[in-house]
């Protein structure tokens, strides 16, 4: 049996996700509708026998063609034809959420109207006569309460019905007033007599529509037919004069009028009846009196953003070590049961560590989503974004950015990854791009490290008054890129802030779980496959061409003669210590030990040097001394599009140090400290450098997935290594001027 | 009874919307939101940097900025002159 197609459709806010959980449970899967980064969410659930495909569409106050989300909640509606709609109303605000249904209906879609939150409702001295209603608007009517799942079998049921006897439905129309109404009259006899556009909308709403201007559908009438596309243009045109005469309005804003007119209509014959006044202080206008007070609020709002944050990156620490010690067992036994040479490096150093890369953001992606979920579902999000907007619209930025700019690295030690990923959060495209754009530049995680190798290796009086400096050219870097972009390549006016501060609500834990995994998961399938490859690829540039065999040789033929001169007690002593990594070593097998280990690290930064990335690092050379920068540095760079914490390995196996342990990088700056061409000022330039160069892969593959073209992730790594370069070259040039930090 | 600015009202003072004069994307996402002439409104406060604004409308609370309410007029009661 065919199944039943069945939309959901509501404002936001109004418990749709809630509702759809309750419904489908464990039953949905999440995707994207085609060509553009809207998510798509399905569900399928049996009622009695029939199969119902049920689709959430995204939470929209209106059906404009202005916002993405309408766009997509509108063609689905309309391409797609679903058997009815759901629609999901906040019963204590209905004026508002009748709004978007009575666009509902003017589609001709059969609707079920599930009248949510009426116990909330009820909680606020309102009782709604549902009956009534219902034979108002012509659409059944249910109450329910999404979060215990109560009414959703009344509502399937209805829903069934209503797919079973479709030609019951009556015609559903809106007087909009006599100028109105007269003009879509000549309109819709000349929309059917061409039956234009009529195969996909309702004749009326193609009127309507010309009538709003609305540019999706002028669009498609002109590639459908361009003669009567400007026909009913014109007679568009002729009401909006006469409306500017006659009543200083168009129409547009007269549509508006008329439907919230009509919904007040209905409204007024006692549908609610309320104990106390509609604008009576609520519990939740009570807590926004502290919340976003002049004082509290901002103190608060520190607050909680450095909760989300501490829970986000402590509290994940423990998962993710365990995904470390996972990888590195792995790694480990890998490493014991095959033979050293290209294939052991290959899937050690390429697969494993690229998979594990991988994996290893995934706690920290949980735990990030989790605790934006905690917020925004509880509402407190929109007051961040009321707060915080003043500030980060002179950038041309949204009140919400500064989620992704905390958990990118705001405070320093975040993750870029999740942080472009909680940009999802901003609604406002222009603005969200942005975004995405400059939150690289944040001081993550693993950038830290090597900010603290070269502050202290060349700043160690001052440490905390410097890492505090670079948090601050952070900070400032990115709100001026900001700016910048929006000025240019991203330009255009902001996107309305226009917003409703929804009523402070418990979020269901149900729903924090599945909205956490289902984002979790769809990382882990989109990225992990794109990050594999360019892991592997990475691993190549770094380990090939190889050595020459001669040179192999020599290497070989210097352990040789270290090996020849011990005593077979310490070769055995080493053997052994090489299979089980307990056993201590007497002095003497130690010494051998280092010795070799020496011969190793120097082949290795041989091998490198010799590598593509080494190539790459020595040809750019002449480009990169004028920012202070030799080879060797140059492929600690490279590698550190890997990931930044790479940079200081690199530096460690380009300086012959061998594998330098991130939090142990002492003997690391010791060494460039007496090197010959660094200085101070080097150290300032690589540390700039470091902070606005190209994001690390992982990172650019989340900007494209999160952007949906690989043109924005490829644009933030030329963009930010010019910028990086540029701003480096500067200091270092102006400071070798001026005799700066020489040291 | 007086016309004056969205923008330039006080906390805790209402009114009645006399004109929304604004098209495009702003002007439809205002009146989306119910946000049209006749309706009463009241003002639930600012940011603590003054911008955006929250007023109180058709049951519900709704944030706009500064520059996007002053296309907004409204009807609101003399005030006394002291």
């Amino acid at each position: 049996m065919a199944q039943t197609s069945v939309a959901l459709g509501g404002n936001p806010n109004s418990g749709k996700t809630t509702f759809f959980n309750a419904l489908t449970g464990a039953r949905q899967h999440v995707g994207n509708y085609p060509g553009v980064t809207v998510e798509k969410k399905e569900g399928f659930l049996s009622y009695k026998g029939t199969d119902i495909h049920l689709v959430d569409l995204p939470g929209t106050y209106s059906l404009t063609a202005y916002s993405q989300d309408e766009i997509v909640a509108r063609d689905y509606l309309t391409d797609t034809k679903p058997q009815a709609i759901i629609n999901i109303v906040d019963a204590a605000n209905l004026e508002r959420n009748l709004y978007f249904t009575v666009q509902l209906l003017e589609l001709g879609i059969p609707v079920c109207i599930s009248l949510n939150m009426i116990d909330a409702a009820k909680k606020r001295g309102m009782s709604i006569d549902d009956k009534k209603l219902s034979r108002l608007l012509g659409a059944p009517v249910i109450p329910t309460i999404a979060r215990s799942g109560k009414g959703k079998q009344a509502v399937i049921e209805e829903v069934l019905a209503l797919v079973g006897n479709s030609q019951n439905n009556e015609k559903f129309k809106i007087s909009y007033g006599d100028d109105i109404d007269r003009a879509l009259i000549d309109m819709e006899k000349i929309i059917s007599d061409n039956q234009f556009l009529t195969e996909e909308y309702p004749i009326r709403w193609v009127g309507i529509k010309y009538l709003e201007n609305d540019s999706q559908i002028i669009t498609k009438g002109n590639q459908f037919n361009t003669a009567i596309s400007d026909h009913l243009l014109e007679i568009g045109n002729q009401l909006t004069k006469h409306l500017n005469v006659t009543l200083d309005t168009y129409p547009e804003a007269l549509i508006a009028d008329y439907r919230y007119g009509f919904i007040n209509a209905i409204l007024k014959q006692d549908i609610i009846s309320r104990v106390h006044d509609e604008n009576k202080l609520l519990l939740s206008d009570k807590i926004d009196k502290v919340v976003t007070n002049r004082l509290f609020g901002p103190l608060i709002m520190m607050a909680v953003i450095y909760g989300l944050y501490h829970f986000t990156f402590t509290y994940s620490e423990i998962p993710v070590g365990w995904v470390g010690g996972f990888f590195e067992w792995i790694s480990n036994f890998t490493s014991s049961h095959l033979n050293d040479g290209l294939l052991k490096s290959l899937i050690v150093s390429g697969v494993i560590n690229g998979v594990g890369g991988v994996l290893g953001f995934v706690p920290l992606i949980m735990f990030m989503f989790f605790g934006i979920s905690l917020i925004e579902d509880s509402g407190y999000l929109a007051r961040v974004a009321y707060m915080l907007d003043r500030v980060f619209s002179i950038f041309g930025l949204h009140g919400n950015s500064v989620m992704a700019f905390i958990v990118s690295g705001g405070i320093a030690g975040g993750c870029a990854v999740p942080g472009v990923m909680a940009s999802r959060t901003l609604k406002s495209p222009r603005e969200k791009l942005a975004t995405i754009l400059t939150v690289p530049f944040m001081n993550c995680g693993a950038k830290l490290p090597v900010m603290a190798l070269l502050v202290g290796a060349f700043f160690g009086k001052n440490e905390a008054l410097m890492m505090l400096i670079i948090t601050l050219i952070a900070w400032t870097g990115a709100l001026l890129t900001a700016k910048l972009l929006r000025m240019t390549i991203i330009s255009g006016p902001s996107t309305p802030f226009v917003m409703e501060l929804p009523p402070y609500r418990l979020p269901t834990l149900k729903g924090l779980f599945i909205h956490t995994w289902e984002r979790t998961w769809q990382y882990i399938k989109k990225a992990g496959t794109v990050i594999l490859g360019i892991s592997i690829v990475l691993w190549s540039l770094m380990t090939f061409p190889g050595l020459p065999d001669s040179t192999l040789a020599q290497f070989d033929a210097e352990r040789q003669a270290i090996r020849s001169e011990v005593s077979v007690n310490i070769t055995d002593e080493l053997k052994k210590a090489d299979q089980d990594n307990t056993i201590e070593l007497s002095t003497a097998a130690l010494l051998v030990k280092k010795a070799l280990t020496k011969v190793d690290l120097k082949e290795a930064g041989i091998a490198l040097k010799n590598s593509f990335a080494g190539k790459i690092g020595t040809s750019m050379e002449p480009v990169s001394k004028l920012a202070g920068f030799d080879w060797k540095t140059n492929i600690a760079l490279v590698g550190g599009f890997a990931a930044k914490e790479i940079v200081i390995s690199t530096l460690g196996t380009a300086y012959s140090l061998g594998e330098v342990d991130p939090d142990d990088a002492s003997s690391l700056g010791d060494k460039l400290k007496s090197a010959p061409g660094w200085s101070p000022l080097v150290a300032l330039s690589l540390i700039l450098f470091t902070i606005f160069y190209a994001p690390c892969f992982v990172t650019v593959v989340a900007i494209s997935k999160e952007t949906g073209t690989w043109k924005w992730g490829a644009f933030s790594m030329v963009f930010n290594t010019t910028l990086a370069f540029t701003i480096s070259l500067l200091v270092y040039q102006i400071g070798s001027f001026f005799g700066l930090l020489a040291g | 009874m007086s016309i004056v600015n969205l923008r330039n009202m006080e906390i805790n003072q209402t009114g009645i919307v006399s004109s929304v004069n604004v098209s495009g994307e702003l002007g439809r996402r205002i009146r989306d939101m119910g946000l049209t002439k006749g309706v009463a409104i009241a003002i639930q406060g600012r940011a603590p940097l003054f911008d955006p604004i929250a007023i109180r409308l058709r049951g519900f609370t709704l944030s706009l900025r500064n520059n996007e309410a002053d296309f907004i007029k409204v009807e609101v009661k003399d005030q006394e002159i002291n």
